[in-house]
C-alpha cells in the first residue's frame, strides 16, 4: 500500500519536473526560431544599397531614409525622456521616499510602464499632431517631434524606476556624510548620489532606449512615414519599424526581403543594447556586494 | 571684529542661497514626477476627448453593436473587443502553465550553472521587438499553422461535441488562436519572470522542512510555494494579461482583420489594437473617433488589469521588507 503511494508520488514528481524542463525547452525553441529566422532572411538583403539607398525606389533601394529617420526620431525622444525621468526618480528616491505623492506616482509610473504603446501615439496624436495641424493650418501635421514625443512616453517609465531604484541602493551614510559637512540638498543629489549609481542609471537609459527603439504603434499616427530623406523635426518621417510595418504588409515578396533585412538591424540593435545594460547592471551589482 | 561679522554675513548668504536652490531644485524634480501623472491622465483624457462624438454619440449602441461599416458611419465595437479578449484569453491559457513550469525549471529544477544563462534567454524574448514577432508570426508562424495545427485541430478536438464548434474550420493560419499563441510567447518571459522572482523568496528553511519531512520536488513546489506566493503570482498573471491586451504589432499581421464573428478560433478576427493601427492612417472624421474611442476604451481595461496586478504585487514587497 505504502509503496504505491510512494511510486505514485514519486512518478509525479518525475512528470512534474520533466513538464517544467519542457516548458523552459519550449521558451528557448521560440527564442532560437524567431532569431534564426530574422538573422537568416535578414542576411540575405543587406548590401551596400540597404544603407545608401532610400524607400523611395521600392524594391531597387533601401532603408537609408528610414534609418537616418529612426536614429533622429530615438535621439530626441532619448534627449526627451532622459532628463524628464532622471529628475523624476531622483524626486521618488530622495525627496518623496514613504510620502503618499511618491507612492502614487512610483505605483502610476509601474502602470504606465506596461500602458499599450498604441494609446500613447493616439495621446500624442490628439494633443500634438491634432494642435500642430490647426495652429499652422495643415503645412505641419504629422511630425518627428511628434513621434519622438511618443516614443520618450514609452521610454520615460523605465528610466524613473531604474534611476528611482539605484538611488536607493546608495547606502544611507553616503547621504549623512555629504549632509554632515553642509552640502546642500540638491548639491548631494546631483554630485554625490548620482555620481554613485551612475552606472545605473545609464543602464535605465540603455534599457529606454531598446525598449523605444523596436517600438513600432505609436510611430504610424505620429512621425508617420517618408519615402524621402528628412531631417527636419516638423517633417514626416521615416522609421525603421514603420518601414518594416509598411513593406511587411504590402505583397511583393522583394519588399519583404528589405523589410527582414531591416528587422535583423533593430533586433540586433535591440538586443545588444539590452545585453550592454544587463552586463553594466551586473557589474555594478558586484561592486557593492 | 568686523571681519568676523563679514565672514557670518556671507555664511548666512550662502545658506539663504542654498535654501532657494534647494528650493527650486525640489520644485524642478517634482514637476517632472508630476509629468508621470500627467502622462496618463492625459492619455485616458485625451483619448476620451477625441472619441467623444462616438462614445457620447451613439451610447451603449458603440459597446453593443457588432457591425463595423465605415462606408455607412456605422460604429459597433463589440468585433474588435471580442478578439482582443479571446486573443489574451488564448494566449494567457497557455502562457501560465508555461510561465510557472519555466519558474519551476529555473528556481528548483535547473543546476545551478544552467540558471542564469537559460533566465537571461528566456528574458531576452521579451526585449525582442513586437514586430519581429509580427513578421515572424505572419512568414513563418501562420504558414506552419496552416500546414500542421489547423488541419490536425480540426480533424482531432473539431470533432468533439460542444467544444468541437471551436476548432473547426479551414487550415488557414491567419486567425484568434495563432494571434493568441504569438502573444502566449510574448507574455511569457514577463510572467515567468515575476514567478521566478517571488519563488526565490520564499524563506529556505520553509522549504527545507517540508523536504526533510519527505516530500518530493514538486509536493513543495505546490503545496509550499505556491500557497505562499499565490497573490503575487496571481499579480503576475495581471501584468501578462495586460500586456497581451494593448499588444498590437505582434497580432495586426496574423489576426486577418476581419470584422467577422465568429465561434472558431480558427478563424480571422481583428482586435482593438489592431483595428487602430491598420484603419487610422485612413480614416476621417466619425471613423476617426471611433477609432480613438477604441483605444480609450484598451486604455481603460488594461488600466484596471494593471492595477489589479501591480496592487498584487505590492504586497508583496511589503511582505519581502518584513522578512
Amino acid at each position: 500500500m505504502s509503496a504505491r503511494i510512494y511510486r505514485r508520488r514519486f512518478a509525479l514528481n518525475i512528470v512534474a519536473q520533466t513538464l517544467a524542463s519542457a516548458a523552459a525547452l519550449l521558451a528557448l525553441v521560440f527564442l532560437a526560431w524567431i532569431l534564426w529566422v530574422t538573422v537568416s532572411r535578414g542576411v540575405q538583403a543587406i548590401g551596400v544599397a540597404l544603407f545608401t539607398k532610400i524607400t523611395a525606389y521600392a524594391d531597387q533601394g533601401g532603408l537609408a531614409n528610414a534609418i537616418v529617420g529612426s536614429l533622429i526620431i530615438d535621439g530626441m525622444a532619448i534627449a526627451l525622456c532622459a532628463p524628464i525621468g532622471v529628475m523624476a526618480g531622483a524626486y521618488l528616491a530622495e525627496y518623496a521616499r514613504g510620502t503618499r505623492l511618491g507612492e502614487t506616482i512610483r505605483f502610476l509610473n509601474d502602470i504606465l510602464l506596461s500602458a499599450p504603446s498604441i494609446v500613447l501615439g493616439l495621446f500624442v496624436y490628439v494633443i500634438v499632431v491634432l494642435p500642430m495641424t490647426a495652429a499652422t493650418g495643415g503645412s505641419v501635421t504629422f511630425s518627428a517631434l511628434a513621434g519622438s514625443i511618443a516614443l520618450a512616453l514609452i521610454g520615460l517609465p523605465v528610466i524613473v524606476r531604474t534611476t528611482d531604484e539605484m538611488l536607493q541602493l546608495v547606502p544611507s551614510t553616503l547621504r549623512e556624510a555629504a549632509l554632515s559637512l553642509g552640502i546642500p540638498q540638491w548639491k548631494l543629489t546631483v554630485q554625490v548620489l548620482m555620481r554613485a549609481a551612475g552606472s545605473g542609471i545609464v543602464t535605465g537609459v540603455l534599457l529606454a532606449l531598446a525598449r523605444l527603439a523596436g517600438e513600432t504603434a505609436p510611430l504610424l499616427f505620429t512621425a508617420f512615414g517618408n519615402n524621402y530623406m528628412a531631417y527636419g523635426p516638423l517633417a514626416k518621417m521615416a522609421s525603421l519599424p514603420a518601414a518594416i510595418y509598411q513593406y511587411t504588409n504590402d505583397p511583393n515578396p522583394a519588399l519583404h526581403a528589405i523589410a527582414w533585412a531591416g528587422a535583423l538591424l533593430i533586433t540586433v540593435f535591440v538586443l545588444a543594447l539590452s545585453l550592454v545594460a544587463r552586463a553594466l547592471f551586473a557589474s555594478r551589482k558586484t561592486h557593492h556586494d | 571684529m568686523v571681519i568676523a561679522t563679514d565672514i557670518i554675513d556671507s555664511g548666512q548668504r550662502r545658506s539663504r542661497a542654498d535654501a532657494r536652490h534647494d528650493a527650486w531644485f525640489r520644485w524642478l524634480l517634482r514637476t517632472c514626477a508630476l509629468l508621470v501623472l500627467a502622462a496618463l491622465l492625459g492619455a485616458a483624457l485625451s483619448t476620451l476627448w477625441g472619441g467623444r462624438e462616438v462614445l457620447f454619440g451613439d451610447g451603449l449602441r458603440f459597446l453593443t453593436t457588432t457591425q463595423w461599416n465605415p462606408v455607412e458611419n456605422i460604429y459597433g465595437a463589440w468585433a474588435p473587443i471580442y478578439g482582443t479578449l479571446v486573443t489574451s484569453l488564448i494566449a494567457i491559457v497557455i502562457a501560465v502553465p508555461l510561465s510557472f513550469g519555466i519558474a519551476l525549471f529555473l528556481t528548483e529544477i535547473a543546476p545551478a550553472w544552467l540558471r542564469t544563462p537559460v533566465a537571461t534567454a528566456i528574458e531576452l524574448l521579451a526585449a525582442i521587438p513586437s514586430i519581429i514577432y509580427g513578421m515572424w508570426g505572419l512568414f513563418v508562424f501562420v504558414p506552419f499553422m496552416a500546414a500542421h495545427v489547423d488541419p490536425l485541430l480540426d480533424s482531432s478536438l473539431g470533432r468533439l461535441p460542444l467544444i468541437g464548434a471551436l476548432f473547426r474550420g479551414p487550415p488557414l493560419g491567419l486567425g484568434l488562436l495563432t494571434a493568441g499563441i504569438v502573444l502566449a510567447v510574448m507574455i511569457v518571459p514577463f510572467i515567468s519572470s515575476v514567478m521566478r522572482e517571488v519563488f526565490q523568496t520564499v524563506p529556505a528553511r520553509l522549504k527545507e522542512s517540508a523536504y526533510a519531512l519527505g516530500s518530493t520536488t514538486w509536493e513543495v513546489v505546490w503545496d509550499i510555494i505556491l500557497p505562499y506566493t499565490r497573490q503575487a503570482v496571481i499579480g503576475g498573471i495581471f501584468l501578462g494579461l495586460g500586456r497581451a491586451l494593448g499588444e498590437t504589432m505582434a497580432v495586426t499581421f496574423v489576426l486577418g482583420n476581419a470584422y467577422d464573428l465568429t465561434a472558431s478560433l480558427l478563424m480571422p478576427g481583428t482586435s482593438i489594437s489592431s483595428s487602430i493601427a491598420n484603419e487610422f492612417n485612413e480614416a476621417a472624421g466619425l471613423h476617426r473617433s471611433a477609432l480613438i474611442a477604441l483605444g480609450f476604451l484598451l486604455f481603460v481595461v488594461t488600466f484596471i488589469v494593471l492595477l489589479i496586478a501591480r496592487w498584487m504585487l505590492r504586497s508583496l514587497k511589503q511582505k519581502e521588507g518584513t522578512a
